[in-house]
């Protein structure tokens, strides 16, 4: 039972990744890059990381993929992206050869069985319980560290993409001749 | 019987789609999509060798994958925005300032 949800669900997800990386149409990239999360929260769920899998769902599904598509109303996206790329082949071997190597890199401690948990998880508690337990006690200077670093791109989100906010910034054509005006003073 | 070998040459695959996504793209938009695909590869691997050990870490450092993706998106879409305004394409050649 496992090993069928395994395999359909693999299958799915480097089918729909792979319509991401190669389709032209950015509305067709994005609706699969969605349902391919949607599939690795199934992954997670199968590997017993229920607060994982429905954090996917809530964080990525939920947030991120509304967030590029309420980004999409500022693009022109209507059209095909027209790009001009070099050899294909020479793409597709390096990226194989790199991914490769990382995985050879980071299975060998696997392999050679020099892994030992550091946080086993805590006898006869549910996953998410045994979540909370770590998080908020082993790791949670980087949870606070994270939230004061969610609150940071919350407030350069809002800076950057507000309408009259970012009329300071530099990167706006009109402010550039000023600015050299007021050095040359 | 599905072992954590499968799990890693899934993350595996998954990562080098993401790799070729990031080589042969040249929109900034589906630049960020490629990335999202490598960040998603990995929390795959960290919750398969979390569960192989029954170990939690794996499980805490995706569960910091995802918010420092979160984070990445938002300031990166701000930016993105910014680009569009002042060029009118998200095409990386369009970009490219010195000439030569």
């Amino acid at each position: 039972m496992v090993m069928i949800a395994f395999y359909f669900f693999a299958v799915l997800i480097t089918l729909l990744f792979l319509v991401t990386v190669m389709s032209k149409n950015v509305l067709y990239a994005m609706t699969s890059l969605a349902a391919g999360m949607v599939l690795i929260s199934g992954l997670f769920f199968i590997l017993g990381a229920d607060f994982l899998g429905a954090v996917q769902l809530i964080v990525y599904v939920g947030a991120v993929m509304a967030l590029y598509s309420f980004a999409m109303m500022f693009f022109d996206m209507s059209k095909d992206v027209k790009e001009k790329n070099g050899s294909a082949a020479t793409v597709f071997v390096l990226g194989g050869a790199i991914a490769l190597m990382l995985v050879v890199v980071f299975s060998a401690p696997v392999i050679g069985q020099g892994v030992s948990s550091l946080y086993p998880e805590a006898a006869g508690a549910t996953n998410p319980q045994a979540v909370g337990l770590v998080l908020f006690t082993k790791y949670l200077v980087p949870f606070e560290v994270a939230a004061v670093m969610l609150l940071v791109a919350m407030i350069s989100g809002i800076i950057l993409a507000g309408k009259k906010m970012d009329a300071s910034l530099s990167t706006t054509e009109e402010e550039i001749p000023e600015m050299t005006q007021g050095g040359e003073k | 019987m599905i072992g954590l070998g499968h799990y890693l040459i899934l993350s595996g695959i998954l990562f080098s789609i993401g790799l070729v996504g990031v080589l042969r793209r040249k929109n900034l938009l589906m630049l960020f999509f490629a990335t999202e695909i490598m960040l998603n590869a990995v929390n795959i691997a960290f919750a398969a060798i979390s569960n192989h050990y029954h170990d939690m870490a794996g499980q805490m450092f995706a569960f910091f994958v995802i918010a420092v993706a979160a984070s990445e998106v938002a300031v990166g879409l701000g930016l993105l925005v910014i680009l569009y305004k002042k060029y009118g394409t998200l095409d990386l050649d369009a970009y490219t300032v010195m000439r030569g």
